[in-house]
């Protein structure tokens, strides 16, 4: 008896005519409406953060408001430019232009190469496809097999490299929770950043390489329980995934916004007690 | 009265148009016993390929209103207004009205290496739940091929065809891949079957009638593990030096 496995594999035929009318869709739905959100909140996005990475001021609000804000865009802050009081010790001095620009790569970088954001910039910005069954822009295709797309599988690295800009994150939070000349308290500022750094932790927890680096990779959770539980922890996060990626860009803008607009006097920082 | 306007694809691969059946609706229809009472009485000639009519058999897939659809499993009341435009599977080549040939899917499912377990050990094979839960996801699939269909890779390019196993296949390569008695290393093969080619874009998961992840289940895991065997130095390090380990304490038991 001849069976799947037995049977020898024949070449596929290409070619044949398809049915249905030669339309790029037969789509009535409002498809547009996703790939023009997308676009618009990614190009603001870009747009602003390139602005803010490059103005190089009101990043940092210091003692002299009594207050311990930076902003993330800005934050480690090494470079020998950077505002009093905003850098740790070590700094970098060959470095002249926007610190900004030094250290925007590696988020950057974690998001342009995560699976989620790849699906919304393939979809809306290269039209590969612009929505499920709707014909694709372009003539030729061979995705992410070749270089440059094949470089996407660097995402890991950008996981861990985003880790150390979590943690970082987080100690400015906490700092934040210092007033300098009036002690403790907590601010608007201070959940302003706390939430940023929440919202951050849950988009790299949720990550699809931290869901494999913790157990996915594995063929018997069995003979690794621990990683099990990592593996278990971070799979429902990962089903939301899309929903932090978009939390944590947005909030991650406003944070920048807000600390620019209390740096710049524009606004202050209400005390909460 | 009539009140639904029911536009099908008629036609085989000598060419074909939309033809309009005017019908007066019944409460609790889907798509199918649409397209039956068509057959009934306007068009008995008019092909179309069902079995189950339970959404269990994967055969009565075509694209309604643009979209892959199991027919019996779309209503009519849930619907926009118009025309309800009902064509074949865009992906595969027409046989006739909305039956096209899968055949397709067939020759690609040869290429996948069967289960192959290591010999049982005495008292038989013994696996844990944990271990094979992920696959039974898998075991889902109803082969309706709607996600072969609406994957652009091939519906738009048929030029990758030979290439690309589409995301049916994938979840077959991970089912396997992450079977606890399964010896075979399949990441090369998932590699030279097109996993590179997907771009995740989500439309399989979209129109799994099933709501198997096959994204985030099956063909992002399949590509971090061709990331380990291939694009990750540190991984291959990790590789080189466990293998020096594991050689070393073979030397030392050999020699006794």
């Amino acid at each position: 008896m001849t069976t799947v496995e037995s049977a020898p594999a024949t070449p596929v035929i290409l070619g044949g005519t398809r049915g249905g009318p030669d339309k790029p869709t037969l789509r009535k739905d409002r498809w547009w409406v996703s790939p023009v959100v997308t676009v618009s909140v990614l190009t603001t996005f870009v747009v602003y953060a390139t602005w803010a990475a490059f103005s190089n001021r009101n990043y940092y609000v210091g003692a002299d408001m009594h207050r311990n804000l930076i902003s993330p865009f800005y934050s480690p802050c090494l470079t020998e430019s950077c505002v009093p009081g905003s850098h740790p010790a070590t700094v970098i001095t060959w470095w002249t232009i926007s610190p900004a620009l030094l250290i925007l790569i590696f988020p950057l970088g974690f998001r342009f190469t995560c699976y989620y954001y790849r699906r919304a910039y393939y979809r809306s910005f290269w039209w590969a496809p612009p929505a499920c069954a709707v014909a694709d822009a372009h003539v030729r295709y061979t995705g992410e097999s070749r270089f440059p797309l094949i470089v996407q599988n660097v995402h890991r690295y950008f996981f861990y490299f985003g880790l150390i800009f979590n943690v970082i994150l987080t100690i400015d939070a906490v700092r934040a929770f210092q007033q300098p000349g009036l002690g403790l308290g907590v601010t608007v500022g201070t959940i302003v950043l706390c939430l940023n750094a929440g919202l951050l932790w849950l988009y790299s927890l949720s990550c699809h390489a931290c869901r494999h680096l913790c157990g996915g990779g594995m063929r018997t959770f069995s003979e690794h329980p621990i990683r099990y539980r990592f593996w278990k922890f971070v799979t429902p996060l990962n089903a939301r995934h899309m929903q932090f990626a978009w939390m944590s860009l947005i909030v991650v803008g406003l944070t920048d916004l807000y600390v620019r607009l209390v740096a710049s006097g524009t606004i202050t920082d209400f005390k909460l007690f | 009265m009539a009140d639904i306007t029911m536009r099908v694809w008629r036609g085989d691969p000598g060419g074909g148009g939309f033809e309009d059946y005017e019908l007066q609706s019944q409460e609790g229809e889907v798509v199918l016993d649409v397209i039956h009472r068509i057959q009934a009485t306007d068009a008995p000639d008019l092909a179309c390929r069902w079995n189950c009519k339970a959404g269990k058999c994967g055969s009565c897939s075509a694209e309604v209103n643009g979209k892959p659809r199991l027919m019996c499993m779309t209503r009519m009341d849930q619907l926009p207004e118009g025309p309800v435009t009902v064509a074949p599977m865009r992906a595969f080549p027409i046989i006739r009205d909305l039956v096209t040939d899968v055949s397709f899917n067939f020759e690609m499912a040869k290429k996948v290496p069967a289960f192959d377990p290591a010999p049982p050990p005495e008292g038989g094979y013994r696996m844990q739940q944990i271990d094979i839960e992920r696959g039974q996801e898998f075991r889902k699939c109803i082969e309706c091929f709607m996600c072969q269909d609406v994957c652009h890779v091939i519906r738009d390019h048929e030029e990758n065809k030979p290439n690309y196993a589409g995301p049916r296949f994938f979840i077959r390569f991970a089912e396997l891949e992450m079977h606890p008695l399964d010896t075979n290393d399949r990441r090369e093969l998932a590699k030279e079957l097109g996993l590179g080619m997907c771009n995740i874009t989500k439309c399989c998961t979209e129109v799994c009638p099933e709501h198997i992840k096959i994204t985030d289940n099956a063909i992002i895991p399949m590509k971090e593990r061709v990331v380990d065997a291939q694009y990750d130095p540190v991984a291959w390090l990790g590789r080189k030096i466990l293998r020096r380990h594991k050689l070393t304490a073979e030397e030392a038991a050999d020699r006794g």
